[in-house]
């Protein structure tokens, strides 16, 4: 992943992809390894950078991040965030930065308030009410199966369904009699 | 209420909330400079590179900051609606995003030069600071050098009739 990265950041990053477009993503990019040496002298500041522009978005491919987006502006942030994190700033003050530019929108994890209260909790209360409405049904095709499984006979039928049973043992009697 | 509507029901909702998504353009990043100084920059003019131009300079004026650059297809769309701007009295600067000197300079020279003067920012660093993301942009700033309107992508007529002109008129009467 960082050699992708590294080669993401290089301003004409040869892509084989073919795809030409932006949205090609630094996965697919070949990975040639001498494109990494010139910025792997700070691993640990590599890393950092890594870490931070993952969680930035790239606002000209908005589903991709800075860390690996091609795009002209991600390659700019990239290069102002390196430089940023060898000036000392800490991972905070980089992410502040860019909000302060870009707005919240630029994060992929955005505070929680009340413009992002629907986007935090909103698939957890989805879900919450998916289960709910299928437990509800599974409820009622079960107490209707069991209705069906055991019908209640009344008193009535009983009777009835005891003098049907005796009425058709005589006639099944009957019937061996005849065939005798 | 029937039971068997339930579907039909949230299909409605969901079909509410997908009509308005359509509505939305999610390339309109709200930008969190409305209402913030416009930043501080210091840079070299297109024309005389000796020059420099700062945002204080334009200080007392309601003026337009237009980021351009010639490499910019939609900027030459936008690029009658800012000479109307210009021809009616808006002091519209430039600034030349990314691009190249002699391009740019030939840009203007081929399409006309609206701008008072453009300050050149080839490595798009005043852009970060401005949140640019896609050209064309621009910005209102007001007396105060305060950013108070900002429009991503061409400029059109119904943008400058309904949002810009009116509020050009509010900030200069204040």
């Amino acid at each position: 992943m960082l050699a992708a990265l590294l080669c993401a950041a290089m301003p004409a990053p040869a892509s084989s992809t073919g795809s030409g477009t932006d949205g090609s993503g630094a996965a697919s990019a070949p990975v040639v390894p001498g494109v990494a040496r010139p910025n792997a002298q700070d691993p640990v500041l590599e890393q950092r950078l890594i870490a931070v522009t993952k969680e930035l978005r790239c606002l000209v491919c908005q589903n991709e991040s800075i860390a690996d987006s091609h795009a002209a502006l991600a390659v700019d942030m990239r290069n102002e965030i390196r430089e940023q994190l060898k000036n000392g700033m800490t991972d905070r003050q980089v992410l502040d930065f860019m909000v302060a530019r870009y707005g919240n929108f630029v994060r992929f994890r955005p505070p929680l308030d009340w413009t992002t209260i629907a986007l935090w909790f909103g698939p957890g209360l989805l879900l919450v009410f998916g289960l709910g409405v299928l437990i509800a049904q599974l409820r009622h095709r079960r107490t209707l199966a069991d209705a069906r499984a055991v019908p209640a006979l009344s008193d009535a039928e009983r009777t009835a369904l005891a003098s049907l049973a005796t009425s058709n043992d005589r006639t099944t009697q009957d019937d061996r009699m005849g065939n005798r | 209420m029937n039971r068997a509507w339930l579907p039909l029901v949230g299909f409605g909702v969901l079909a509410a909330f997908l009509g308005i998504g359509l509505t939305l353009n999610p390339r309109e990043v709200p930008s969190p400079l409305i209402g913030k100084a416009a930043p501080a920059f210091s840079l070299p003019t297109l024309a005389e590179p000796q020059k420099q131009f700062s945002v204080d300079d334009a200080k007392g004026k309601v003026w337009l900051l237009n980021v351009w650059a010639s490499w910019c297809t939609p900027c030459l769309e936008e690029h009658p609606v800012i000479e109307s701007l210009s021809k009616r009295g808006i002091p519209v600067y430039g600034l030349n995003y990314k691009d190249k000197e002699a391009a740019a300079t030939d840009w203007l020279r081929r399409h006309g030069d609206p701008y008072l003067l453009s300050v050149v920012d080839p490595t798009g660093r005043v852009g970060i600071d401005y949140g640019v993301y896609g050209t064309p942009e621009t910005y209102l700033i007001d007396k105060q050098g305060v950013i108070r309107f900002k429009h991503v992508g061409p400029l059109n007529p119904q943008v400058v009739e309904r949002t810009l002109l009116p509020l050009i008129q509010k900030l200069r009467a204040s």
